[in-house]
């Protein structure tokens, strides 16, 4: 491997409740950063490195770092929606490289779910001065999953994908979250209709939100959060558990233009970036962590990375061949995903976390000898304005 | 009549625009310098950077792109609607907008990618901008 190890993600920890009443997104971000520092043996004084996506009531790394009450040499405060913790990780890669810091932590809170925050069937926002996207776009009631379902429209009239293979999507997530406790409990604190192993035909059978997305094609609205502290690798090597590299990161922005073509995702840019760092390709990598808020957004990201060509998706992801026991291809998203796990409006900072628990051997969908992983996280709107945040990861 | 949320002002980038819109006329921008269409509004061409754009209005006919049959929504204005589409149109001038397809019996099963469509400037119930939107030709 050519890729340098100067960073490594040493402390982990996903928030467990998904319904999370009475209590503030501050609360969870705080009590993740906590256990996560215990988890790699590290004390709040270590901490000289804040990330923060805005999230929470206090509201980016400042306010974060004064309610810590820590003095940290690096602030950054990047948001770019869901993708803002592949950002952060890359962000991180390099200060730590760069000698800025050696103890970075990155956290998310959120209690979308115990708000009621319409997430996917809300649309752009009315409040605040008038801007010119809201002038072009708020007449016509595009809601966030409208967009998606833009793109899903157009692949499947360009390459033929069909709604079954999609739903392979949607089951291979699913069999990774019975094997879950977290996951389970979320979706039966979400009150799913029936909370166990679904079939292609149980997404076909799933009401259509924005056609032609079906409700099982949707990720969950949830509270909930988690932490991630990334160290130097001399740092690194004392902490309590085997370090897990970041060997390779990109990021890129893609948005509406005028012919372009709906069906790339800024992945196309973002992971060829982060797999020429990392001295790796798709075809080496045992776990695929792809931002998972509705299926075509994992569909349009595994071809954009190189999983498979543009517009062979659909049967590369049918009849589950992504499920991590069928021994066919990656496993994707064993956590159960922010279809069937979690998803409280920004999911990336899961993607890490998961991508984590499998090179350490902790995941409860273990992929044996997993060695390498790549968490390619997907902020704003797939069909609009986005940006993608690709993340390479390797065992010790 | 429907309730589509206005444009709201002061914006000097989409003034123009929505002033057309309600003369009947759909706008968009080209670059003096490049020729390069340019849309949504703005005040620079993102193609070559110049700053001289100019407005021309567009014949008001194209292409639907993609689109979608929205069944769920928590917004204001369109919750009365039923299932409604959104779409994206590639405006035969060369620009792609935002829009939804009007006029047909079905969204489900009416519209489909490459339908031809005109655009046609819907009355709204309140305010004085009327909202583009695009109907099948034929």
């Amino acid at each position: 491997m050519a890729s340098e190890r100067t960073a490594a993600i040493v402390g982990i920890h996903e928030y467990p409740l998904r319904v999370a009443p009475g209590v503030s997104a501050m609360n969870i971000k705080v009590d993740s950063i906590r256990a996560a520092l215990r988890d790699a043996g590290l004390g709040w004084g270590d901490v000289d490195a804040i990330y923060d996506a805005q999230d929470g009531e206090a509201g980016g790394g400042l306010q974060l770092a004064a309610y810590l009450g820590i003095r940290p040499t690096v602030i950054d405060t990047t948001q770019v929606g869901g993708s803002s913790y592949q950002f952060h990780a890359a962000h991180a890669m390099r200060d730590i490289a760069a000698g800025k810091c050696r103890v970075a932590v990155l956290s998310y809170g959120s209690t979308s779910a115990s708000n009621r925050v319409a997430i996917g069937t809300g649309g752009l926002g009315r409040g605040g001065p008038a801007n010119w996207q809201q002038n072009m776009e708020a007449p016509y009631g595009a809601t966030l999953i409208a967009n998606y379902a833009l793109v899903k429209r157009r692949h499947q009239y360009e390459y033929g994908s069909t709604d079954e293979q999609f739903a392979g999507i949607s089951v291979a997530t699913r069999h990774h979250a019975m094997r879950n406790p977290e996951a389970v409990k979320a979706m039966t604190d979400l009150q799913f209709v029936g909370v166990d192993e679904i079939t292609p035909q149980d997404v076909l059978d799933s009401r259509i939100v924005a056609d032609p997305l079906h409700l099982l094609e949707c990720c969950m609205i949830s509270d909930g959060g988690g932490a991630v502290v990334i160290a130097s690798a001399d740092v690194a090597r004392d902490c309590r558990k085997p370090p897990v590299w970041l060997i390779g990161a990109g990021e890129a922005t893609k948005y509406r233009e005028n012919g372009g073509d709906i069906t790339t995702s800024a992945a196309a840019q973002s992971g060829p970036i982060a797999f020429a760092e990392a001295g790796v390709t798709a075809d080496e990598i045992d776990i695929a962590m792809i931002y998972d808020s509705f299926t075509i957004t994992v569909a349009v990201c595994l071809e954009d990375l190189g999983f498979c060509g543009k517009g062979e998706v659909g049967a590369y992801v049918e009849n589950a061949r992504l499920a991590f026991d069928s021994g066919e291809g990656p496993a994707l998203n064993t956590d159960g995903g922010g279809l069937s796990s979690n998803h409280p409006g920004m999911r990336g900072i899961f993607l890490l976390l998961e991508a984590a628990r499998q090179l350490r051997g902790e995941s409860t969908s273990q992929v044996p000898d997993a060695r390498l992983a790549v968490a390619h996280g997907n902020g704003g709107l797939l069909g609009g304005t986005h940006t993608g945040g690709t993340v390479i990861l390797a065992k010790d | 009549m429907a309730k589509r949320p206005q444009p709201r002002f002061p914006e000097p980038h989409t003034e123009p625009f929505w002033e057309g819109a309600k003369q009947g006329e759909l706008r968009y921008q080209r670059c003096a310098a490049c020729e390069g269409v340019v849309f949504y509004p703005r005040q620079h061409c993102p193609a070559c950077g110049a700053d001289e754009l100019e407005w021309l209005v567009s014949k008001g006919e194209g292409t639907v792109y993609t689109f979608s049959v929205v069944r769920q929504n928590r917004m204001p204005g369109f919750i009365d609607l039923g299932a409604y589409s959104v779409a994206y149109v590639d405006l035969d001038e060369g620009f792609r907008m935002m829009s939804g397809v009007i006029g047909v019996e079905n969204p489900t099963t009416d519209i489909a990618i490459g339908q031809r469509v005109r655009v046609e400037f819907e009355e709204q119930e309140e305010g004085e901008y009327p909202i583009p939107l695009f109907r099948p030709i034929g």
